[in-house]
């Protein structure tokens, strides 16, 4: 057995439906035993790509190798990639165990073995006991992980989850996050998880991709997507920001200097390989938890109700106008001269410091938080 | 209608005794609402049952003189004809029933799962057509067919495939033909209705674990599609069972079905007893096959006619 250190490649793969180009030059290389997520709004053709790879559409060109090997010419069923359908597709005239052996059962695997692999699995997935329940009395949690071990129970390559979590309600879809990143570990298997939630993707994958109109925007680990955007549309889709547009007024070494249409002047540094010149409309784009507010006329100084002590680049006057509270991860609702509503991350403890509704502020934030993109490629997204 | 009284009430009436005079109003809505039903059972189906039971249980002794007794249904068991054309009817009933579903099947597939949205109308609406003309004009156009000189048997002849003419008419495997086209509809619509409500996800998660075509239809597509089935059958079957037109029609007077006989006993006979008795020895035996049908498919009837 030859070892391969890619399970799943990708080589400028296309897809036109119609004049719609679903997915466009898509390449990728996910390494053994890694949980990737193709992160994207919907229609961004995410679920066309993971069709492909499943072989369920084929691709005008281009090329998907698992484990280094070309699987195009290869029906469906001959591929080792198993998927996790969007409503799981478990087949509700089976009861459990006949769902987790029908894989086992079409590759003739004998019997005993089969009652065998099936506890197996079940015990993996921590439900040793549900074998002869129908798939009817299981609660959605359960399903979720009787399709993973129906799929996991066939030893695949890859496992291809198709926003599986979808459907779950909130605090359900919150543990099953935590359960997927711990089965992944358990079963070393490679997981591409798509989803259009960032929260799903940044908190469970070794990497991510973000796609976006059938191109991938930008691959990388959760931190670098969220630290390092390289494009506008990346900026903007993955964690929360707050956005200006303005033109540039003058670049210096650092970065550039821009002015928004209410008159204020702003520092940013420029993202990645983006360009820009004198004279050019930009995005500029700042995370709320950089924003550091102190009440208005009061000195620069580190005040109890604020994080962050970062430079005071970026100033700006606004009245709060409500405040989101969440514990420690409350926000501020600011409206300022440029009229749109800043976001900043507080804490509020409870005590009499803390920021209230009406109140006069100041927003300061450095530069160096401040992300610059050219307008146009904002507009594309 | 029930839900609408409900909402309206509370607007009406503020007090106790006047929301006592509403669930009044609520029960007589009620009433009114299964008055119809309620008669429609009980006159055309309880009432005319029972009647042909105490008819079939009356042994006529003397001309116009009848006592009660069983002597209709021994009777029946007594003439060898008798059963024979009832096992025969049921044989073939059963030949068509699954003729009906090996065509109708793949059929209902297409129109359900490959075809796009507006040809599965188009294709809906092609299999509801022939039932705009009535079963007799559409009898007589088999005929016009398949007769000695039928359109087949002259084109033939005139191709030079054959010397004499051929009579198509009048064999089992006619009479066949034409009830398998009478009922096809009754198949596909129940099917059609079933194989729509299926997650293509579970035919593509099929193929995605490992079975080829042949497996997905037997492991995951028949046995969903299960329900629809077996509604199909049963309604295939009792409508095939108790046919009459065709069968004369196209059969002639040998085709030996049992509605025959029935007609027989009634009209020819003037024998309304034996009538009576062999009607419900029909009833009877279709339901014991349909009731051995569905233990055999582990289906109960609540979740295959009732639901389709």
């Amino acid at each position: 057995m030859t070892e391969h250190a890619f399970d799943l490649e990708c080589i400028d793969v296309s897809r036109q439906f119609g004049s719609v180009r679903a997915v466009d030059n898509v390449s990728l290389s996910i390494p053994r035993g890694s949980f990737f997520s193709i992160l994207g709004p919907s229609g961004c053709g995410k679920t066309t790509l993971m069709r492909m790879i499943a072989g369920f559409e084929n691709p005008d060109h281009g090329d998907i190798r698992i484990k280094g090997k070309s699987v195009l010419k290869a029906a469906p069923n001959k591929r080792n990639v198993k998927m996790v359908f969007q409503h799981l597709a478990l087949f509700p005239m089976m009861n459990v165990h006949d769902n987790i052996a029908y894989g086992l059962r079409c590759a003739g695997v004998p019997a005993a073995e089969i009652t065998r692999k099936v506890q197996d699995v079940l015990e993996r997935v921590a439900l040793p006991d549900v074998a002869k329940r129908d798939i009817q009395q299981l609660s959605g949690g359960q399903k979720q992980r009787i399709a993973i071990a129906r799929c996991m129970v066939l030893d695949p390559d890859v496992l291809l989850l198709d926003e599986p979590l979808g459907a779950l309600d909130l605090k359900l879809r919150e543990a099953m996050k935590i359960e997927l990143k711990l089965l992944q570990h358990q079963f070393n298997t490679t997981f591409v998880y798509i989803t259009h939630d960032q929260s799903e993707a940044l908190v469970m994958s070794d990497q991510v991709a973000v796609m976006n109109q059938g191109r991938f925007e930008q691959v990388g680990t959760p931190q670098m997507l969220y630290q390092q955007p390289e494009t506008a549309f990346v900026a903007g889709f993955v964690g929360d920001a707050n956005l200006w547009h303005g033109k540039v007024e003058s670049m210096t070494e650092l970065g550039a200097v821009l002015r928004t249409p209410a008159g204020t002047a702003l520092q940013a540094r420029l993202a990645g390989s983006q360009r820009c010149r004198v004279g050019d409309e930009v995005n500029i784009y700042t995370r709320p938890e950089f924003m550091s507010v102190l009440p208005s006329g009061g000195e620069t100084s580190n005040n109890a109700g604020t994080r962050g002590t970062a430079g005071a680049d970026n100033v700006l006057e606004g009245r709060v106008d409500s405040v989101l509270f969440n514990g420690a991860n409350s926000r501020l609702l600011i409206r300022t001269a440029e009229q749109a509503l800043v976001e900043a991350d507080v804490t509020l403890t409870g005590g009499s410091d803390d920021i209230k509704p009406g109140e006069a502020v100041k927003l300061q934030w450095s530069m160096q938080q401040t992300l610059c993109f050219p307008a146009s490629a904002a507009q594309a997204s | 209608m029930v839900d609408a009284a409900d909402s309206v009430l509370p607007c009406i009436c503020g007090t106790g005794e006047l929301i006592a005079v509403g669930s009044d109003i609520r029960k007589l809505s009620l009433l009114l609402l299964f008055l119809p039903f309620s008669l429609w059972i009980l006159l055309l189906i309880i009432l005319p049952h029972v009647g042909m039971v105490v008819l079939s249980l009356r042994e006529k002794v003397a001309p116009r003189v009848y006592e009660f007794g069983f002597g209709n249904y021994i009777d029946f068991f007594m003439e060898p004809i008798y059963w024979n054309t009832l096992i025969r009817t049921g044989l073939m009933s059963l030949l068509v029933t699954f003729l009906a579903l090996l065509i109708g099947f793949p059929v209902a597939y297409y129109i359900a799962k490959l075809a796009g949205n507006r040809t599965k109308g188009m294709l809906f609406m092609l299999c509801l057509i022939p039932l705009w003309v009535s079963d007799l004009i559409r009898a007589f156009g088999w005929i016009l067919l398949l007769r000695e000189s039928g359109i087949i048997s002259s084109f033939l002849m005139s191709s030079g495939l054959i010397d004499t003419p051929i009579e198509f008419l009048y064999t089992d495997a006619t009479v066949i033909m034409g009830l398998v086209y009478t009922v096809m509809l009754f198949m596909i619509v129940p099917l059609v209705s079933t194989l729509d409500g299926m997650d293509n996800a579970m035919i593509e998660a099929g193929y995605n674990l490992g079975g080829n075509g042949f497996t997905v239809l037997r492991r995951i597509i028949i046995p969903y599609a299960m329900p629809g089935i077996v509604s199909g059958c049963i309604v295939v079957f009792m409508m095939t069972a108790g046919s009459y037109l065709t069968p004369i029609l196209m059969g002639g007077k040998n085709s030996s079905w049992f509605t025959e006989q029935i007609y027989d006993q009634f009209i020819s006979r003037y024998n309304w007893e034996s009538g009576a008795a062999f009607g419900f020895l029909l009833l009877a035996f279709t339901s014991v096959v349909v009731w051995l049908g569905l233990k055999l498919s582990g289906q109960t009837l609540s979740s295959t006619v009732a639901k389709s």
